[in-house]
């Protein structure tokens, strides 16, 4: 009984337009009757399974980088800065964002371009007497995104560090182990399930993410959450447009469940 | 007691979903709800049309036939009133079953630049669905002061090295295969699947000498910090807004010609309003209406109505005198049936994802 709510919550707004979603995806509107040309198409077309591969390419850098940033900037948050500090130390960690995700994507855009702070300071260096191109490519797409899920990745990790009990690092100490070896063997396996929750999240949005590959990318790739725009703009086709996001929703879910076995696997 | 709750409870219910209907209708039916493109949610195109009618005009913008449809698909039969539509377009509109005929003899028809009435698509079956508002090129869109002008006036030099990573592309697959289908001299009018392989050679090169593929704001911004110096498929729809701040910005219609857009007004057939949606095609189409969506902050265009009550210097900008040249030479948008367009469409696709 006290289910029922999240149960019609889930039929309505999940499973309904899921199920609305897979009909249209097989032409269900058509007079030709059901068809899986549109998966078809997909799984033949070179542009359209590549858009694929970008999107993984993409998110798996965009996650590995983000992790490997907001580790140790979790770990200075929770253990370096002084508690009564550390909430203010978080509130300006989380500062980008409080500003609109277009506009930050926008602004990336004009410090990345060729008259752009980061090329204005390289030339001053002297180490490059050409700008570097920057906007417009794929690193350009992997800053914006990494800007953004590192300050999501440090949250879960700085949480699951402030969970450790304090007495494992003493316990390990007084077994004559030291600070790396407490950390490798102690810190870094007990706060791995927060980094595999952070790492999906930001596996996750990154993925379905269609504003800042389209602004930042220049589109000189196209990913799925594009691949997919490109089909509703003018020509509205959305049975195949359905097909490709259905097929985004199935990397997704088996990114999942690896992830959720995994942890599985870790807590046994 | 009972029937006094479950009455209460079915009134209260019936409250809340009426609530609700009102909540999801774009407006109530007293006001004037048009589906737009972003020039004509500018306060100083709608401003004198709400004072003049004692009406508040709600808009809602949105990019691509396909999305507006998905919009009106999505609404009440009623809800919407007017809506802006490439002209191209307006055939899938009425075959859909979704506009009304419109009195010509109530339309300024004989204010507008003939080339660019359209009849071919804004009439079906006779009757007249759409009336072309604005127009302009897909061209070439520049920086004066970084290229020679000169250059500017072939297709070729678009493929040419010397521009290698200094030309944007404009993302809109119609209007740049158009281009290309002329750079190989083909009639975008004329063109068949038989023709893409040709193209898809020219449109490859383009890419392959661009530094980006940009929608309007990207490719607008590109062109105007200096990213890039060359926008294919641009023209005074992004050079004319700038030209105050970066009088170096121009566009050329090149030798080979340039592709004529043109957008129209079209009113839905289940408007509740329509005596006042008339009124609003009036407006638009008047020489005030014409001047201030040719002006509007979002972006210019040729004004459809030679009589659009511009001043000079906006004339200038628009290069208004030149206008019967460059309507000679341009041809108007590809207009593909649905199989050739999603072929070229893929065809678009293909170009993007190549490295």
């Amino acid at each position: 009984m006290l289910v029922t709510p999240a149960l019609l919550w889930t039929l309505l707004f999940f499973v309904a337009p899921f199920v609305a979603m897979a009909l249209l995806s097989l032409n269900f509107q058509s007079s030709d009757g059901l068809t899986i040309s549109n998966y078809t198409q997909f799984f033949t077309n070179p542009s359209y399974y590549r858009a694929m591969i970008n999107s993984l390419e993409v998110t798996g850098m965009v996650t590995v980088i983000s992790v490997l940033l907001a580790y140790p900037f979790a770990w200075i948050l929770a253990e370096q800065i002084p508690a009564r500090l550390q909430r203010l130390a978080l509130l300006l960690a989380i500062l980008p964002f409080w500003t609109s995700y277009v506009v930050r994507s926008y602004s990336w855009l004009l410090v990345l371009a060729q008259q752009g702070v980061v090329n204005e300071a390289l030339m001053r260096t002297g180490l490059f007497t050409e700008p570097l191109q920057l906007a417009n490519t794929r690193t350009a797409t992997i800053i914006g995104f990494v800007h953004f899920f590192v300050m999501l990745l440090t949250l879960t990790i700085f949480a699951s560090l402030k969970q450790l009990n304090p007495s494992y690092r003493k316990a390990a100490t007084d077994l004559g182990a030291g600070p790396i070896r407490t950390f490798i063997y102690i810190i870094l396996p007990l706060t791995i399930p927060g980094v595999m929750v952070g790492a999906f999240l930001t596996f996750v949005l990154a993925i379905g993410d269609y504003i800042t590959p389209q602004i930042l990318g220049g589109n000189n790739e196209l990913l799925m959450p594009q691949l997919i725009m490109m089909q509703i703009g003018r020509r509205g086709d959305f049975p195949l447009a359905s097909a490709l996001a259905l097929i985004l929703m199935a990397v997704v879910t088996i990114a999942y469940i690896a992830c959720a076995r995994w942890l599985k696997i870790e807590r046994t | 007691m009972f029937t006094t709750l479950i009455s209460s409870l079915k009134r209260s219910a019936c409250a809340a979903a009426l609530a609700g209907i009102a909540l999801a209708s774009p407006a109530s039916a007293a006001d004037l709800n048009a589906l737009i493109w972003c020039d004509h949610a500018d306060p100083a195109l709608l401003k004198p049309f709400e004072d003049a009618n004692s009406i508040k005009v709600n808009v809602k913008e949105f990019e691509g036939t396909g999305a507006g449809f998905a919009i009106v698909d999505q609404s009440q039969p009623g809800d919407w009133d007017v809506m802006v539509i490439d002209s191209i377009d307006v055939p899938r509109g009425v075959a859909k079953g979704l506009f009304e005929p419109l009195p010509e003899d109530k339309l300024p028809l004989g204010d507008l630049y003939p080339e660019v009435t359209m009849d071919g698509s804004t009439k079906v079956d006779g009757k007249r669905y759409g009336i072309t508002e604005k127009f302009g090129y897909n061209t070439i869109g520049f920086n004066k002061s970084k290229v020679d002008p000169a250059d500017m006036q072939s297709m070729n030099s678009l493929l040419d090295a010397k521009y290698k990573g200094r030309i944007a592309i404009y993302d809109y697959y119609l209007p740049v295969i158009g281009m290309a289908a002329l750079a190989i001299g083909k009639k975008t009018a004329e063109l068949t699947e038989a023709d893409l392989p040709a193209i898809k050679e020219v449109l490859l090169k383009m890419k392959a000498n661009s530094k980006l593929v940009g929608e309007v704001t990207a490719s607008q911004t590109a062109l105007a910090t200096g990213e890039v110096d060359i926008l294919v498929g641009g023209g005074e729809w992004v050079t004319a807004g700038l030209a105050k701040e970066n009088p170096a910005l121009d566009f050329s219609v090149p030798k080979e010609g340039a592709i004529l857009w043109s957008q129209s007004l079209a009113m839905f057939s289940a408007s509740k309003n329509k005596d006042m949606a008339l009124k609003f095609i009036q407006y638009v189409m008047s020489p005030e209406g014409q001047a201030r969506l040719a002006t509007s902050s979002c972006y210019w265009g040729m004004p459809a109505s030679k009589k659009a009550a511009l001043d000079d210097s906006q004339k200038k900008i628009l290069r208004f005198d030149e206008q019967p040249d460059f309507l000679k030479r341009s041809q108007p948008y590809p207009a593909p049936n649905a199989d050739l367009d999603k072929k070229m469409q893929d065809l678009w696709t293909e170009m993007l994802q190549t490295q």
